[in-house]
């Protein structure tokens, strides 16, 4: 497997699921934090990936 | 026997200190055991499974466990940062992985996994002592 994409989103998840379980007790909310920082990651990689689009100079 | 889910349910007394340096280092041996010791089963069950599989998704990109060369700052704390995953460490230097592909596409990748998934283990054994002392 070389897509950095599909990399990138597995470190997410592995990422995201650890902190949420970590973070809150309850699964309900285990979930929504788990979703949110995923989304946030996936998110945040989509934008900064346009931002260096036009790099190098 | 019910299951003791929430922060409110659970009696807040600190365990004895010979039992939490037991706990934490079967929490650093086997992510989420210190969980399991408190009873909490499903985040126990939750890092035992994730972290080894990120550290091995990290073997399985071709990324290298860092050995302890003093010399090399950033590499003794990246090997610092391997051996907290625990057995699994241990396991794979047993059995010859991680030995790394420089040339590989996946190779940065499969670092960092391998070194965030023993970082993740340290903080969730900091998790294990907090539960073992009363505060959570």
């Amino acid at each position: 497997m070389s897509s950095h994409f599909l990399l990138l989103a597995l470190f997410s998840l592995f990422v995201s699921l650890v902190f949420a379980v970590l973070l809150r007790d309850e699964p309900r909310e285990q979930v929504r934090l788990g979703g949110l920082m995923l989304g946030g990651f996936l998110a945040l990689a989509f934008v900064l990936g346009w931002l260096m689009y036009p790099l190098p100079l | 026997m019910a299951t003791k889910s929430t922060t409110a349910d659970r009696a807040s007394t600190s365990a004895e200190p010979g039992t939490l340096v037991l706990v934490v280092l079967c929490a650093w041996l086997l992510p989420g055991a210190g969980h399991f010791w408190f009873g909490r089963r499903q985040k126990g069950s939750i890092f035992l499974v994730a972290l080894p599989l990120m550290f091995l998704t990290g073997i399985w990109l071709q990324g290298r466990i860092f050995p302890f060369e003093l010399s090399e700052p950033l590499v003794a704390l990246a090997a610092v940062a391997n051996i907290g995953i625990g057995l699994t460490w241990f396991a794979a230097r047993a059995m010859d992985f991680g030995n790394g592909l420089v040339t590989a596409a996946t190779y940065e990748y499969g670092n960092t996994f391998m070194i965030v998934a023993g970082l993740l283990n340290f903080l969730v054994m900091l998790d294990a002592y907090d539960i073992g002392m009363g505060r959570k």
